[in-house]
Order: C-alpha cells, then sequence, then structure tokens
C-alpha cells in the first residue's frame, strides 16, 4: 500500500464533487501526505483479526413494519430547491 | 448573574421560586449580546422563541410543575447546529445547508424540551463537525474567551465557548474524535462522551455514523450527570442505541473514590509533543486523585500510535457515504447544471467547505475500487485491535486518565495550512470514538502566562459513565479549576 499518485479528478468524479484546478492541485498534495501517513498502519498484523464496523454487538435489530405517522408530504417537499405538482423537478435526465 | 450557575444550582433557585426562568433566560440573552459578538460562539439566537419557552416554564411552575419530574424546567441550553431543533435552523456550519430549517427534533431534544429546557439558539461548529478548531465554519470561526486570538478547539467550538463565556447555562454538542472533549479542554468547561449506543442519534447529522456520538458540555461534572440522565436510553428510531436501563448518574456521583483504579497509558505521556505545561498540570491531577484515594497503576494501549491513521480512513470512507445525501435534489442549495450528474457536482462543489471536500476525496478514495482492502478494511481491523486494547486495560483498571489534548489551544490560522497538524490536536481523543467506549474531560489546571484552560480526560469501559462521573465529580470537589472564568473582556 505504497502511496501511488492519486487521480484527484477521476476521485472527484466518482464523488460527483465539482473542484477547481487549485483545489485539485492542492488537495493532491496533501493526500499524499495523508496516506504517507496512513502507511503507518502497514506495521500492524492483521492477518487473524476480524474488521470491525461498529462498536455496540448489536445485529439485525428490527421493527415491527407497521405503519406511523412521518411528515406530511407538503413538509417534505417545502424546502426543495424546485418542485412542481407534488414532486422533486430535477434536470432532464432521459432525452 | 444567573446565566454563570451551574444547572443544578440555577434549577434550585428556580425550584424556590427566588428567580424566574425568564429572568434566567434574560441574563443569558444579554451575556450573548455583550460578549458574542467577540466570542461568536453562536450562529443564530431564537431570543423571542426562548423568552416565550421561558414563560411557558414560569406558567408550568406556576400551574405545579416541579424540577422533581421536569428537572430542566426553566434552564436555558443552546445546541450545536448539527442537532435538530423543529423550525430553528440546522446548517451544520455549512453553505450547502445555510438556508435549512429542521422539520422535526432529535430524540435529544425532545428528551430536553420534556424536561422543561429553554432554547436559546444555535452553537458554531466546524462544518459538518470535520475540525478540531471550529475554523472550518461556513460563517467564520468562534474565538476562545480565554484568549480571543485563539480557537476554541472543535468541532463543537460554539457549544464550548458559550458554556465558558456563561452564555448559555450548558450545551449540547457531538463527539466522533474528539469534538466534544477537546474544546470542552481548550475553553476550561468539562465535555462528556458517552459511550456509543448510550444517547440516540436520531436528528443528529450524521458525519461518521458508527463513532458519532450525542455529547455534553456543562459548567460542572455534576450537571453532566443529570443531563446524561435526561438524554440518555434507548430509542427505536435508533437501532445503533443500547435497550440498557439509564442509571441514576447523579445520584451516584457522591460514592467514595477511594480505592478505584485509575490507568495511566504510558504510550500517552512518552509520545513526543506533550506539552510540558499540560504534562505537569495533569501530573498533579494524578496526585490530588491520588490523595482521595484513587490509586494510579500504569496500563499499556499498545496500538495508540495507530489510531490517528485507523480514523482518518474510517471516518472520511463513512462521511464520503453520508454526504452524499446533499446533492441539490430535495433541500439546502442547488446550483443547476445540464444533467443531474452536473447539477450535483457543481452544487456539491459550491456548497462544500475545504475540510469536507478533503474529507470526501480521501473517503471516496480509501473506498474505492482497488484501494478498499489496502485501507478500508485493514483500518477496520486495525480498529478491532484498538478496541482490544481497552477492554483488556479495563481488566485491571477501572478508568484510564489522560491529557485531552497535547497542547494548550493555539491560534487562530496556526494550523489552518497543514492538515495532519490539525488532525495532531485529537491525537488523545480519537481512539475513545474508534473502541466506542465512554469519555469525559474536565479542567485541571491553566497555562501560567497566558493562563489558557489544561483539560484531563478520564476514559471508561462501554457504559462506564458512572465511575467517570465519580471519579470527575470527586476531583472537582477537591480542587477548584472549574470556578476559574474567562476575563470578561479580551481583545476587540
Amino acid at each position: 500500500m505504497s502511496a501511488p499518485h492519486v487521480d484527484i479528478h477521476r476521485i472527484a468524479r466518482l464523488a460527483r464533487l465539482e473542484l477547481s484546478p487549485e483545489e485539485e492541485t492542492r488537495f493532491g498534495a496533501e493526500l499524499g501526505n495523508v496516506l504517507d501517513y496512513i502507511k503507518l498502519l502497514e506495521e500492524v498484523d492483521v492477518r487473524t483479526v476480524e474488521p470491525m464496523a461498529h462498536a455496540v454487538p448489536l445485529s439485525n435489530v428490527t421493527r415491527p413494519d407497521a405503519v406511523r405517522p412521518s411528515l406530511s408530504h407538503a413538509e417534505a417537499l417545502n424546502q426543495a430547491p424546485s418542485q412542481s405538482n407534488g414532486l422533486f423537478i430535477v434536470p432532464r435526465i432521459v432525452e | 448573574m444567573p446565566n454563570r450557575l451551574t444547572v443544578c444550582d440555577l434549577s434550585q433557585l428556580l425550584s424556590r421560586r427566588e428567580l424566574s426562568a425568564r429572568e434566567a433566560t434574560q441574563a443569558c440573552l444579554d451575556a450573548i449580546r455583550q460578549r458574542d459578538p467577540l466570542v461568536r460562539a453562536f450562529l443564530h439566537v431564537d431570543e423571542a422563541g426562548a423568552l416565550a419557552q421561558a414563560d411557558a416554564a414560569d406558567a408550568a411552575r406556576r400551574r405545579g410543575k416541579s424540577a422533581e419530574t421536569h428537572p430542566l424546567l426553566g434552564v436555558p441550553l443552546a445546541i450545536k447546529d448539527v442537532i435538530a431543533v423543529r423550525n430553528q435552523p440546522l446548517t451544520c456550519g455549512s453553505r450547502i445547508l445555510a438556508q435549512y430549517i429542521a422539520p422535526y427534533d432529535a430524540t435529544v431534544t425532545t428528551a430536553l424540551r420534556r424536561a422543561g429546557a429553554v432554547f436559546l439558539g444555535r452553537l458554531n461548529m466546524d462544518e459538518f463537525a470535520m475540525g478540531s478548531s471550529t475554523e472550518n465554519s461556513a460563517f467564520g470561526p468562534t474565538r476562545n474567551p480565554w484568549d480571543t486570538t485563539r480557537i476554541p478547539g472543535g468541532s463543537s467550538g460554539g457549544s464550548a465557548a458559550a458554556v465558558a463565556a456563561d452564555e448559555c447555562s450548558a450545551a449540547l454538542g457531538s463527539d466522533t474524535g474528539g469534538s466534544v472533549r477537546l474544546p470542552a479542554a481548550f475553553c476550561g468547561v468539562v465535555g462528556l462522551k458517552p459511550t456509543y449506543g448510550r444517547v440516540s442519534r436520531y436528528g443528529l447529522v450524521a458525519y461518521a455514523s458508527s463513532l458519532d456520538q450525542v455529547g455534553l458540555l456543562t459548567k460542572t461534572v455534576q450537571d453532566a450527570a443529570l443531563l446524561l440522565e435526561t438524554v440518555a436510553g434507548h430509542d427505536p428510531l435508533d437501532s445503533t442505541s443500547v435497550p440498557q436501563p439509564v442509571p441514576p448518574y447523579v445520584a451516584g456521583l457522591d460514592q467514595s473514590v477511594a480505592g478505584l483504579r485509575v490507568g495511566l497509558p504510558r504510550e500517552y505521556f512518552v509520545q513526543g509533543g506533550l506539552d510540558p505545561e499540560v504534562r505537569h498540570s495533569v501530573e498533579q491531577a494524578i496526585a490530588q486523585l491520588e490523595s482521595l484515594g484513587v490509586k494510579p497503576v500504569e496500563v499499556s494501549l499498545p496500538h495508540t500510535r495507530y489510531a490517528l491513521a485507523t480514523y482518518y480512513l474510517i471516518a472520511p470512507a463513512e462521511a464520503s457515504a453520508n454526504l452524499a445525501r446533499f446533492d441539490g435534489v430535495r433541500y439546502g442549495l442547488r446550483i443547476d447544471g445540464a444533467d443531474p450528474i452536473e447539477m450535483y457536482a457543481r452544487t456539491r462543489g459550491a456548497g462544500f467547505g475545504t475540510e469536507v471536500k478533503r474529507r470526501i476525496i480521501l473517503g471516496t478514495y480509501a473506498l474505492s475500487s482497488g484501494y478498499y482492502d489496502a485501507y478500508y478494511l485493514r483500518a477496520q481491523k486495525v480498529r478491532t485491535l484498538i478496541r482490544q486494547d481497552f477492554l483488556d486495560a479495563f481488566k485491571e483498571v477501572d478508568a484510564v486518565l489522560t491529557p485531552t489534548a497535547p497542547t494548550p489551544p493555539f491560534k487562530l490560522g496556526e494550523r489552518l495550512a497543514d492538515p495532519l497538524q490539525m488532525y495532531l490536536s485529537d491525537v488523545f481523543t480519537i481512539s475513545c470514538n474508534l473502541a466506542g467506549i465512554c469519555g469525559l474531560s474536565l479542567p485541571c489546571g491553566f497555562t501560567a502566562s497566558p493562563k489558557l484552560p489544561i483539560g484531563m480526560q478520564l476514559l471508561g469501559p462501554p457504559f462506564g459513565e458512572e465511575t467517570l462521573l465519580r471519579l470527575g465529580h470527586a476531583f472537582e470537589q477537591s480542587t477548584d479549576w472549574h470556578r476559574h472564568r474567562p476575563p470578561p473582556r479580551t481583545g476587540t
């Protein structure tokens, strides 16, 4: 896990995040430094260690599948940047 | 000056009707008006709403409601701007939510309301709780009330500064890697991060979901115990909250601490970069506890040096997923584009600040195809070892004691240019979140000149809050560090 050259442009596209050319340059250098630091973890022998996703020994917590009150349609919509006819309006997706 | 009172003292005065909730609330509003133009702890003050709630509390008391059933009746609190209070702004310190109004109450908000609390307003923070100085707020930094050329710590810097400057009785914050304990230490107040699962996260805007926990910032340990008793407990709306009974934390405070064993992890005291004055204060605190009958024991947490690297993979990875919801479709900022993809990218590019972008990039990279095993999966395995270190230590000791931060609060701007340097502020607090245990920071001294607060940290096993609070309370009763107040006005 040597810190490779990071293609910031590609990562930003994956993250749906527009960056200025200056930001791409800056984050590229900084990410390199952080990844160099993170290389420290290579020292640890983790071959027999289970990964930990979570601190609480709970799994598959379920609740009754019952209808209960929630935000009203109007409340859910009233902070939308654009809405019409009870729907969120977004740029055209298919021609 | 009722704004200077602890929650417990204020509550008694209110109960005895020596003071009204309106007077207490007005005193806080006056303090905000006087001090906050400089400190800038608040992003939004709901003056009319707070006074209306105070009047309602006074009326309820006249009708017979009491502190027995409503322990916070008429007590003015303030909330970090990452926890939802219905019909109040919820910006998370971000431009992307600059106009957003919370449509519902967080579960902790509901609990405080039921207890009778008055909400003064919204407290500044690092954007989406990412930072250690509150300089990452899109709305400008908060300043440390002890020295306004310095940062208050982060990310709950507004919460800690507001409590330290007596602009509220107590505050809520959130702690993902030290975001309650670090600012508490830097501002000379008490900060409690409960065990993961102890307090509901419903209505807390997510940063790193496996690490986030609502925390408390108070003037005394007793206040922290009272607030924890109010907000802790299982919540069906947060499936990671744990169905475990909430003990009477306040009632347990006065039990003797004699015979308790406190571990001193050698890795925390030998690491370079521990400021000599911080070391001295913490050593004095250990001696003080020893005089109360506490037994200090050296322990080892061998994976300590890997905690920061582990955190800076896991937290950004989770953040990159959590923050995907901010896309300009349903709420928040939108910058239009030719197609949805362009709209998402532009909205997020314009709406997020530098540190949030940095972490989204790091997290997306760590989770991306080809790097997942090397970075994220490895970090999750090291996390297991870090937790095991603590569980092993807690077989020998009742709590672990460390400095909260390696240095006193630093100057505004000092660490902005170097992200790694900023991340190192959290080196002593981060393991607690990775391990999912509880932590308490409390004042234990000051630097000589300038006079800046120093905090010590007590760490406890999962659901070990009672012991931490008991130790902290005993220490507080035998010292007066928590009574020191910042100068009324510093700088301009």
